[in-house]
């Protein structure tokens, strides 16, 4: 068996977020990048089932679609335990690009399980795994919150809005997860690191097909306005401000 | 042309989330020069499924089938292509919950038709076709063009707010042609949430953090909550420690929510626990330390002991509703 993770390389979620270009770029100026949080837990699991499935997952690949820039953090991955990875050379424009080109670059790879985080923590798109799902048109399991596997036999426990269930699938499949799928993201040591150097990154050139949304600009959000502050033995005029003036209750 | 809304049904019940939906449905439609068509995938009565026409929608679909009890990402997409192609749509609008996250990635690659997720607003522009979503987990915007003739949009919620129109609706049944193929995942057990109400679709929710020292002291909170019928919550440190549990933590690694009023108590408001609640409308914080980053998001502050200004607070909250 054959498990791929997505990796999406974004900036470490603590950078101040800026704009160039007439607010029309993100500035990359001075940004410490890194693998999006959900990916990481991925493939912490990932590696995980791996490890407890006594040989019979042989391989965690991982994969990415962007430009050299995406390089580190691709190591990264390497040196936290994946033993391969491909990296789809060009600008991750959209999702829909995005996904159309791990489609292609996966296609004939066996992959049994594909892991995508629920969201990149960049753009916030929510959509990359779902729609290699519909590209390779193989079933996918959304919101997952736990991946086990016991002889062979996979469960996935989903989040829905009121509860969670228990689900299987057929294989291959994607699995988009998010919160629970692991607990801490694995830390790669020094001789994974060193490992990482050796492992194959392969690099590939992009399918042809364009993306359908582009990013026209950007805005900051508006300053906020200071807040007022009630006297901690006036509680009595907080709930009263609440009241008539926010109007929340 | 139209604008097709899908409006998720809980148990054979809307939600808010569902008329807020169709409220903005409709007045895209209305920008569009067009009407909103309203679908509905589950088994929902009558009373309710017309329940969509008091917020605009001008006809409603309805798609009952066995197979479709639980969602099932691939028939459910293919069941919303097949409608929106009949419909002749060229914007299919979702919400940007799990459900919505679980198909309008589907519908946008089977329709070839370019999806913005966590859209906040109406277009600012239909030609190019160009609409507003956060970015970087809420500290910017983006304004996003989709260059397709068809537009998958996904709404964030809270964020357009309900408007009510009288429209009789039509009410049409769909079959929709669905294959052995399409249902390869399967539901073996669920687990429902039940009584409460949902953190997510909480109006008010209160919220404690490690300043809260232990969970023997969430009583006021709880309380509070109760009095508001609203939902609690916690930092993600709180849930880690074991002393609420996993469902309650909210921030960039929890769930990111959108209520009218968050109370935070004994939070310091790291960015990663802000970047879950900073849509909320109103924000009040309540903190020992003068200096804690929460001041600097919230809209009303106290400064001092969550142990003492919680209980105050339950006290003035009930003589308020006293009052009437
Ligand atoms: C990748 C990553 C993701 C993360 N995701 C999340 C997330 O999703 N959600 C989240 O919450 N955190 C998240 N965190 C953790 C986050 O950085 C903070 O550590 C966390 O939010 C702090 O929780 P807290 O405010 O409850 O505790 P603390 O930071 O310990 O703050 C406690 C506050 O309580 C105040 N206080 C103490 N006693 C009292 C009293 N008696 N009365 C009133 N106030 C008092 C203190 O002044 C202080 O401000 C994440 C961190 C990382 C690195
Ligand atoms: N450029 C990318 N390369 C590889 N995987 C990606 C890329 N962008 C997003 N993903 C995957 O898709 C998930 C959701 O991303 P998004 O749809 O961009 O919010 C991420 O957590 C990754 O697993």
């Amino acid at each position: 068996m054959k498990i791929l993770v997505c990796i999406s390389n974004v900036p470490d979620t603590t950078t101040k977020i800026r704009f160039v270009d007439d607010n029309k770029a993100f500035d990359k100026n001075g940004v410490q990048w890194i693998i999006n949080p959900w990916d990481e837990l991925a493939l912490t699991r990932a590696l995980e089932l791996k490890e407890a499935s006594g040989g019979a997952i042989e391989k965690i690949s991982v994969i990415t679609v962007g430009t050299k820039d995406a390089e580190p953090v691709m190591r990264k991955a390497l040196a936290i335990g994946a033993d391969d990875g491909i990296r789809v050379d060009t600008e991750a424009k959209d999702a829909y690009y995005v996904a159309m080109q791990i489609a292609e670059a996966i296609k004939d790879g066996g992959y049994d399980m594909i892991l995508a985080g629920i969201e990149s923590s960049d753009y916030n798109g929510s959509a990359v795994g779902r729609m290699i799902a519909e590209f390779l048109e193989i079933p996918s399991v959304s919101s997952v919150s736990k991946i086990e596997m016991e002889g062979g036999n996979i469960s996935l426990k989903r989040e829905i809005d009121g509860g969670t269930e228990v689900m299987e699938t057929e294989l291959p499949f994607v699995a988009i997860v998010q919160k629970g799928i692991a607990l801490e993201p694995r830390i790669p040591n020094m001789r994974g690191i060193m490992m990482a150097r050796k492992k194959p990154l392969a690099v590939v050139a992009p399918a042809d097909g364009d993306a359908l949304t582009e990013f026209a600009g950007f805005e900051l959000p508006e300053a906020k306005a200071a807040c007022k502050m009630v006297d901690e033995d006036n509680v009595k005029e907080l709930v009263n401000l609440l009241h008539t003036e926010a109007k929340v209750i | 042309m139209s604008v097709l809304v899908y409006t998720e049904n809980w148990d054979g019940k809307f939600k808010k989330l569902s008329y807020e939906l169709v409220s903005y449905a409709t007045a895209l439609a209305k920008e569009l020069g067009t009407s909103a068509t309203a679908l509905s995938i589950g088994n929902v009565d009558e009373t309710e499924l017309k329940s969509l026409g008091n917020y605009g929608a001008s006809k409603i679909i309805s798609v009952s089938d066995d197979r479709l009890a639980n969602l099932v990402n691939s028939a459910y997409s293919k069941v919303i292509a097949q409608v929106a192609e009949k419909e002749e749509a060229n914007v299919i609008v979702f919400s940007n919950n799990f459900g919505g996250k679980a198909l309008a990635p589907g519908v946008s690659v089977k329709l070839k038709a370019g999806l913005v997720a966590g859209v906040t607003a109406l277009p600012s522009s239909i030609e190019p076709f160009t609409v507003k979503k956060a970015v970087f987990t809420g500290k910017a915007f983006a304004n996003v063009v989709v260059k397709s003739d068809k537009k998958v949009l996904s709404l964030a919620r809270n964020s357009f707010g309900i408007s009510e129109t009288d429209n009789n609706a039509a009410i049409e049944i769909f079959t929709p042609e669905l294959s052995d193929g399409d249902f390869r995942t399967n539901v073996k057990d669920v687990t429902k949430v039940m009584g409460k109400v949902l953190l997510m679709d909480a109006e008010i929710v209160v919220s404690g953090g490690r300043g809260m020292k232990g969970p023997e002291n969430w009583g006021p909170i709880e309380e509070l909550a109760e009095l508001f019928g609203g939902a609690t919550a916690c930092s993600r440190p709180v849930s880690d420690e074991g002393w609420r549990p996993h469902t309650e933590h909210t921030g960039q690694t929890g769930k990111i929510i959108a209520p009218n009023l968050y109370i935070a108590a004994g939070i310091s408001g790291a960015i990663q626990h802000v970047a879950g609640v900073s849509s909320s409308k109103c924000i009040v914080a309540i903190n020992k330390d003068p200096d804690a980053p929460i001041f600097e998001v919230a809209d009303y502050g106290i400064v001092g002991d969550a142990m003492k200004v919680l209980p105050q607070m339950v006290e003035a909250v009930k003589e308020l509703k006293a009052e009437g």
